[in-house]
């Protein structure tokens, strides 16, 4: 993990989302370690913020959390309302996990001090461009444009499940899948991935040949959901891209060489299925820029 | 503000139709629950719902025997939508029904500005699973009632309930939704369409049921959920409830077909003060209703009657498991070991 971040302090990237999001057990690094690190990285110029946790249940888990908005050092994203709660009244960002669907919903949190959300997964383009145009002044837009998807929470760890090993004594076996455990369908389609208690796509979003939609939408933050490989890359196809050092041809043509299992997905961005890929082609890209 | 010396848990009762509701009414229930003929209701289905005529009815028939309505409006509007949402808020207040069920920020904001008078109830839509996060709800927009994921232990409600500070309205009976509602997007990441977007999950549009050489195969927007032996009973291919490969063996690695049933935990769950329990089932017929009000509805009155004497019986299970999703029934999530 150590070296994971240290690496990521060389890139290009602005902002660096830390800490576990998705289950309270997982512990790889305990708070302190995390403190540390996110010392580290706004040590070397990156703005650093701290993610809650999306499923707050047990009393241990919400205790957890306040103990995370009380930090004063560091932005916190609020992956639940609960954290919502406790960050109002202070500048606060929301992860994909809160619903934020409309305009009316986006300024009654701006009001009690919402600084940046993130696009929810499912919604497209189309979407987007009806928010940016009612977004209160100061707030800024994130949209997921590189990763597996996270589409569904449960109380259930599907990878302890998968075990036959009861949640409470899982063994953190989700340890051993560091991209989670593939699920497919009888036909063997690669359909989506078991991270404990959360639910990913198998296919990973890959908004590449869409940047220059994203740009035109005034989007201020493009997130990327780091795979177990290749992350330094990934970040520099973006970076160069955005910078026009590379086309979107070019950094797509490069990122199919890095394409994981399950393959590339956009449905989503277009309007239509998240699982769905469509083709933007060079022709539409000359006619839009 | 919690229930806790509370005796009486309200029955609310699924009412997709003009019959349902009659017949849930008139066998027993506290309270029904519509939803308009449009996507803002969580059970967006062809020929399901309440116009604003027979919005009207029901209220009427059900007020004359002392139930009350509630109305859900629980999806989650987008900017392109937002005015048939406001409608659908406006029409709710125009008929003065009991209590609106919402889940959307935008949407609680708009009906807690323009009708303080109108009561509103958080929907399980808007997963609020703890205190902070109710606490959000009731200060912002006064909730007064919140119905709870189906994704809690037995003990967590517990928990919640001594330090919520609105009531709590928990699930008792039918279809088991496995993930956090109002957070799950398998549906429209296969299909377009989720119960946040649409107001259906895995929608009967997306549905083929394909008879093949090896047996019944069913499949959603084309993906193959599972496939049937010939001595195999079929269930409807809801996403999550399909048999799937995970390293090399096959099973449902998610959830099988089943549905929650938690009338053994009437006891427990009175006690804690919870006020109401729900039953699910929006989508089914009169016929299911009137089962299931019925067993129910005798279940509270036992339990109410004398709480250490209740015992579940047998009748009552057969009935439930027969009108049951693959005719088995689980405890979900209130059950630790099922996590």
């Amino acid at each position: 993990m150590y070296d994971f971040y240290k690496t990521i302090s060389k890139t290009k990237i602005d902002i660096v989302y830390l800490g576990e999001t998705v289950c309270s057990k997982r512990k790889l690094l305990r708070r302190d370690d995390w403190l540390e690190i996110a010392e580290q990285l706004k040590q070397s110029g990156k703005e650093v913020v701290l993610s809650s946790m999306a499923l707050i249940e047990a009393n241990s888990e919400l205790a957890a959390v306040k103990t995370l908005c009380s930090n004063t050092d560091f932005s916190i994203e609020a992956n639940d309302m609960s954290a919502v709660q406790l960050l109002k009244n202070k500048p606060f960002i929301t992860g994909p996990s809160v619903n934020i669907y409309n305009p009316s919903s986006l300024k009654m949190l701006a009001k009690l001090g919402l600084k940046r959300w993130v696009l929810p997964i499912e919604l497209s383009k189309e979407a987007l461009s009806d928010m940016q145009s009612e977004k209160p002044k100061g707030v800024e837009t994130e949209v997921l444009v590189y990763g597996r998807l996270p589409l569904a929470y449960s109380a259930r760890c599907f990878t302890a499940r998968s075990h036959n090993l009861p949640k409470d004594n899982c063994q953190l076996r989700c340890l051993d899948d560091p991209d989670g455990l593939l699920l497919s369908t009888q036909e063997e389609q690669k359909f989506l991935v078991l991270n404990g208690i959360q639910t990913q796509s198998a296919k990973t979003s890959n908004l590449i040949m869409d940047l220059h939609e994203l740009i035109n939408l005034n989007v201020d933050v493009l997130r990327i959901s780091p795979p177990s490989k290749h992350t330094e890359k990934i970040i520099e196809l973006f970076h160069k891209t955005l910078h026009k050092a590379y086309s979107a041809s070019e950094a797509n043509r490069a990122l199919q060489k890095l394409m994981p299992a399950g393959g590339y997905c956009n449905g989503y961005w277009h309007g239509t299925n998240g699982i769905d890929w469509q083709e933007t082609t060079e022709e539409i890209l000359c006619q839009l820029s | 503000m919690n229930n806790v010396n509370s005796t009486k848990m309200d029955l609310v009762c699924p009412a997709g139709n003009l019959p349902a509701l009659k017949i849930a009414v008139d066998k027993g229930a506290d309270a029904v629950y519509i939803g308009f003929k449009d996507d803002t209701n969580a059970r967006h289905f062809a020929g399901l719902n309440f116009n604003e005529k027979r919005s009207y009815q029901g209220i009427e028939y059900a007020h004359k025997q002392g139930c009350k309505v509630f109305l859900a409006i629980n999806t989650y509007p987008q900017a392109n939508g937002w005015n048939r949402w406001k409608n659908a808020v406006d029409l709710a207040a125009k008929l003065k029904i009991d209590a609106l069920i919402a889940a959307d920020i935008g949407v609680l904001d708009y009906a807690s500005n323009n009708y303080p008078e109108l009561r509103l109830h958080l929907s399980v839509q808007g997963s609020a699973k703890n205190s902070e996060a109710i606490q959000f709800y009731y200060e912002n927009f006064n909730i007064q009632r919140v119905v709870l994921p189906r994704v809690l232990s037995l003990k967590q409600v517990e928990q919640l309930a001594q330090i919520s500070p609105v009531p709590l309205e928990v699930f008792g009976f039918g279809s088991l939704c496995v993930m956090v509602e109002g957070r799950c997007l398998l549906s429209s990441y296969a299909t377009g369409q989720s119960p946040n977007t649409f107001g259906a999950c895995s929608p009967a549009s997306a549905v083929k049921w394909q008879e093949t050489p090896d047996g019944l195969q069913t499949r959603l927007n084309n993906i193959l959920i599972d496939s049937y032996q010939s001595n195999e009973p079929a269930a409807y291919p809801t996403l999550c409830k399909g048999r799937f490969e995970v390293s090399n063996n096959t099973y449902y690695a998610i959830e099988e077909p089943i549905s929650l049933n938690t009338i053994e935990l009437l006891p427990e769950l009175q006690k804690m003060g919870i006020a109401a329990i729900k039953i699910e089932g929006r989508q089914r017929s009169p016929a299911y209703v009137k089962q299931v009000t019925q067993v129910w509805r005798e279940a509270l009155d036992s339990c109410e009657h004398n709480i250490d004497a209740y015992s579940v019986k047998q009748q009552w299970l057969q009935t439930l498991h027969s009108v049951s999703e693959g005719r088995s029934t689980t405890l979900g999530a209130y059950h630790r070991p099922w996590q």
